[in-house]
């Protein structure tokens, strides 16, 4: 069963000198998912102000907007895609990834 | 049809419910379908048991013609042929041609639907009622009638519930024993929501809602059988069976609550009292105890003094700081503070209530002012307890404890 987990950040979070998330934990997880044969697919996305989007209107136009910029205080910052057994295994990999003691890591199975 | 048969069956069935409900759901993975072939084995029972006789293990005998059924219909569904190799694979695991002697042989798989029923991925709400729904026995419609919701609602809760089930794959299976603490506690607080529902009920509710408690109570007799070791599970079976050892006395013929101070002692529940008394050594036997063990013990307390006034207070007291220790809330603090008042005098537990007042949790909780004015009335400050009272009645959400407030601030002036 394949769960995709969103690693969701709280764009007003701060954190003590050295209490940050750092990239070298964020790997280590993504090797310790590997080793374990559970990786499917990840990513990390770059900066959430750097968003922008696209919607068509009802006449085929498309609409190019700066944003949007949460007003919602979470962003999505990267996603992992895992295949396991079942939701109790899923959760325990959530609770594994770093993200989930600097903001939360939200769990959905992936349809199909 | 042979009458005695049908009931035969319906009383297995009733009482074996939880069993064979887990046992198909943790084979198949699927309360759904474990729900549907466990009433196709019932039909079933009805139609041969009066031909054939009442089987020697009339559980054995559903569980195997439920289990042939489950199997053939997902031999029937080519699309979930998938199930069938996850079921093959559990068959290969246990064996499948296991043939008990009695009951109490075959393999007691309530413990996993606990864990399924009560996981924290599922909204509490629908914890308690699948509990009652597939531990319990109990219909949807008499869920909805205990939980005084309506069927509708109800029957989406629990839809919705089996679907969050099925489709994230929340499993049939124990916990990591890592998190099996936790999760345990999950289950624990399921059992006393759904005692504590029965026991708040009011008395045009009571026939259904008393039904409640007499459920969490067996349900909680059912994980003590299954975790004798977990001394949580024991502390929170002692502490329903030694509340509920009051339940008689606690309200008056027109459903009136009776303070502690006034209950007829004769009435309480003699046989429960002793069971829980002991359940209770069992739960503090060695340290750390938890908060239900703790509870329970107040409970005993209470339960073992003539009156009031022989009330082992300090104990209570003491036991209260125990608690706070490990669940620090304003109410404990609150209940804390009415305890040091029989122990150290009214004055003494009015000068803590009164530094409870500014709690934003107990803001709008009716006990606070009621414990303020019962207080105040012992120290002879009439005019302030009848003040509190009427700040209580504002708050109070029931009519027999609207009366009960009612009549305490009459009896001041007499």
């Amino acid at each position: 069963m394949k769960y995709m987990l969103q690693v969701i950040g709280f764009a007003d979070a701060t954190f003590p000198e050295g209490e940050g998330p750092t990239a070298e934990e964020f790997i280590g997880y993504q090797q310790a998912l590997v080793g374990a044969g559970v990786h499917v697919d990840s990513g990390f996305l770059d900066d959430y102000q750097l968003a922008t989007s696209v919607q068509v209107d009802r006449s085929g136009e498309r609409i190019i907007t700066n944003g949007p910029f949460p007003e919602t205080r979470e962003y999505l910052g990267g996603w992992i895609v895992i295949d396991v057994p079942d939701l109790d295994a899923a959760l325990d990999w959530a609770t594994r990834n770093p993200g989930a003691k600097y903001g939360r890591v939200e769990i959905r199975p992936v349809m199909g | 049809m042979e009458p005695r048969a049908a009931e035969l069956v319906e009383a297995v069935f009733r009482e074996e419910r939880g069993r064979l409900i887990a046992a198909l759901a943790a084979r198949f993975g699927d309360l759904d379908l474990a729900e549907e072939v466990a009433q196709e084995a019932v039909e079933a029972a009805l139609t041969r048991w009066p031909i054939d006789g009442v089987p020697e293990v009339p559980l054995a005998w559903l569980l195997t013609t439920a289990r042939r059924r489950g199997v053939d219909r997902i031999r029937r569904q080519r699309a979930q042929a998938q199930r069938l190799a996850v079921w093959a694979a559990e068959v290969d695991r246990t064996g499948a041609t296991f043939v008990p002697a009695h009951a109490g042989e075959l393999p007691d798989e309530r413990l996993t639907l606990f864990f399924t029923c009560c996981h924290p991925a599922l909204p509490l709400e629908a914890q308690v009622a699948l509990t009652l729904r597939f531990l319990a026995g109990m219909t949807t419609p008499e869920v909805a009638a205990a939980l005084l919701v309506p069927v509708p609602t109800m029957q989406q809760r629990i839809v919705r519930a089996k679907r969050k089930i099925t489709q994230t794959r929340i499993p049939f299976r124990m916990p990591d024993s890592e998190q099996l603490r936790s999760r345990l506690a999950a289950v624990l607080t399921v059992v006393y929501l759904l005692f504590a529902e029965g026991y708040a009920s009011s008395e045009d509710e009571e026939l259904i809602r008393t039904e409640l408690s007499d459920e969490a109570i067996r349900l909680g007799r059912i994980l003590h059988r299954l975790l004798p070791q977990e001394r949580e599970v024991t502390g929170l079976l002692a502490l329903m069976l030694l509340t509920d050892a009051r339940r008689d006395a606690r309200t008056g013929p027109d459903g009136v609550p009776i303070s502690l101070e006034d209950q007829d002692r004769g009435r309480w529940d003699t046989d429960k009292i002793r069971e829980g008394r002991s359940l209770v050594t069992q739960a503090l036997a060695a340290p750390p105890a938890g908060p239900y063990a703790v509870q329970a013990a107040i409970s005993a307390l209470h339960d073992e003094a003539p009156d009031v006034t022989t009330t082992d207070w300090p104990q209570v007291v003491a036991l209260y700081d125990v608690l706070l220790r490990l669940t620090p809330s304003p109410v404990v603090e609150l209940n804390r503070a009415v305890a040091v008042a029989m122990r150290d005098g009214p004055a003494a537990g009015l000068d803590l209530i009164d530094r409870l007042a500014a709690a934003p949790e107990l803001r709008g909780y009716h006990p606070l002012p009621a414990a303020r004015a019962d207080l105040l009335a012992r120290l002879g400050r009439a005019d302030e307890a009848a003040q509190a009272y009427r700040a209580a009645l504002e708050l109070v959400g029931n009519e027999p404890e609207r009366i009960y407030l009612t009549r305490r601030l009459a009896a001041l002036h007499t």
